[in-house]
């Protein structure tokens, strides 16, 4: 439900990073707001647990500069990964414009990524949001855990597992060491205005 | 996505400031059920970062609600949380869209209440959210 504001000229638009427990959705978060400091002026706000794990949501928005005259602001979020708080999940995903969905690419997640994917699909469809058409990216994370000796899935199982209906554009990444995180981010900002400007004809 | 149209937006805007700034409230946000500001005012002293207290508010509204049906409540339609010099009143516009006012001891909630129903019925008077 992307906000057109024509007095301020402003677009306001809502990102969502989705996906399991501990996968790394805050930590893209904190990456990009390390990253783009000078262009981030409010706080990052997370409301998590002492054990710092997301309770509610983290909340960062972040500027893009202009497209034909407007501000865009994307607003980043993330949901609380854990199983038990889907109501929770259901409440960050109100008005969502565009999907990040953050898999965990250790093989012990395999259950878990494909688990909350699926819950993620059927919490849009109670929304009446089409999977095929709201804009989706994925991202495997926490490649870097390879050179430690830590067993992965490999992109192509990950792609078997999540990709092979919805063929959605997809990143290996490591929300520590920062590969992908923006590629992931600028590839579901462009996918998210594309999408806007077909509402808009 | 959808959008307000200018006439819409200066009318919400002249409501505002006449009817809530006007009384002696801080501050006076419309945000809507996602988290996005629609329209901002303050009383020029008040400095509060928006864009993350509206996705707060959102998220707390979101969530008293969703607690308001767990009890057998269509919804509590007003929820407000009282400080020792600020207090935030929220209110709702719509299915889809909030008021929120800070204010201080200075403003009565009876009062407040009362100017932000009456801001609420001219809103919907003159407004339709015009779809995309
Ligand atoms: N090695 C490695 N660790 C990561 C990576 N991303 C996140 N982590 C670690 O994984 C743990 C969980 O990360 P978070 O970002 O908090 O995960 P989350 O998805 O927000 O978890 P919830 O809030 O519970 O949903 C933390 O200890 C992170 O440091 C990564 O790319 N590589
Ligand atoms: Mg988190």
């Amino acid at each position: 439900m992307g906000f057109v504001n024509v007095k301020k000229q402003e677009v306001l638009v809502k990102l969502v990073y989705y996906g399991p427990g501990r996968g790394g959705k805050t930590s893209n978060l904190d990456y990009i707001n390390n990253k783009f400091k000078e262009r981030i002026k409010t706080d990052m706000v997370s409301i998590k647990t002492h054990g710092d794990r997301t309770l509610f949501f983290d909340f960062l928005p972040v500027d893009i500069g202009k497209i034909k005259g407007f501000d865009i602001k994307i607003q980043l979020y993330t949901v609380p990964g854990q199983v038990k708080y889907n109501a929770t999940r259901k409440l960050v995903l109100k008005g969502v414009d565009g999907l990040v969905f953050v898999a965990d690419s250790q093989v012990e997640m395999r259950e878990k990524n494909i688990s909350s994917f699926n819950q993620m699909k059927e919490n849009l469809v109670a929304m009446n949001k089409d999977i095929a058409k709201i804009p989706l990216v994925l991202q495997y994370n926490k490649v870097d855990l390879a050179e430690e000796g830590v067993p992965l899935l490999g992109f192509d199982t990950m792609e078997a597992d999540l990709n092979s209906e919805i063929k959605v554009p997809s990143f290996e990444g490591s929300a520590v060491t920062g590969y992908n995180v923006v590629n992931t981010l600028k590839k579901a900002i462009s996918l998210t205005m594309v999408s806007f400007k077909k509402e808009l004809l | 996505m959808y959008g307000v149209t200018q006439e819409q937006l200066d009318q919400i805007d002249a409501l505002i400031v006449s009817d809530l700034i006007g009384i002696g409230v801080h501050s006076v946000i419309v945000v809507d059920v996602a988290g996005n500001v629609i329209a901002e005012h303050d009383d020029g002293k008040t400095d509060i970062q928006v864009h993350a207290f509206a996705a707060l508010a959102a998220g707390n509204f979101a969530a008293v609600d969703a607690m308001a049906q767990l009890v057998g409540e269509q919804e509590f339609s007003l929820h407000f949380h009282k400080g020792e010099d600020e207090s935030i009143h929220f209110s709702k516009i719509n299915d889809d869209i909030l008021l929120i006012t800070i204010f201080g001891n200075d403003v009565s909630l009876g009062f407040l209440r009362l100017k932000t129903t009456e801001v609420i019925d001219k809103i919907k008077e003159m407004w339709q959210t015009t779809e995309f």
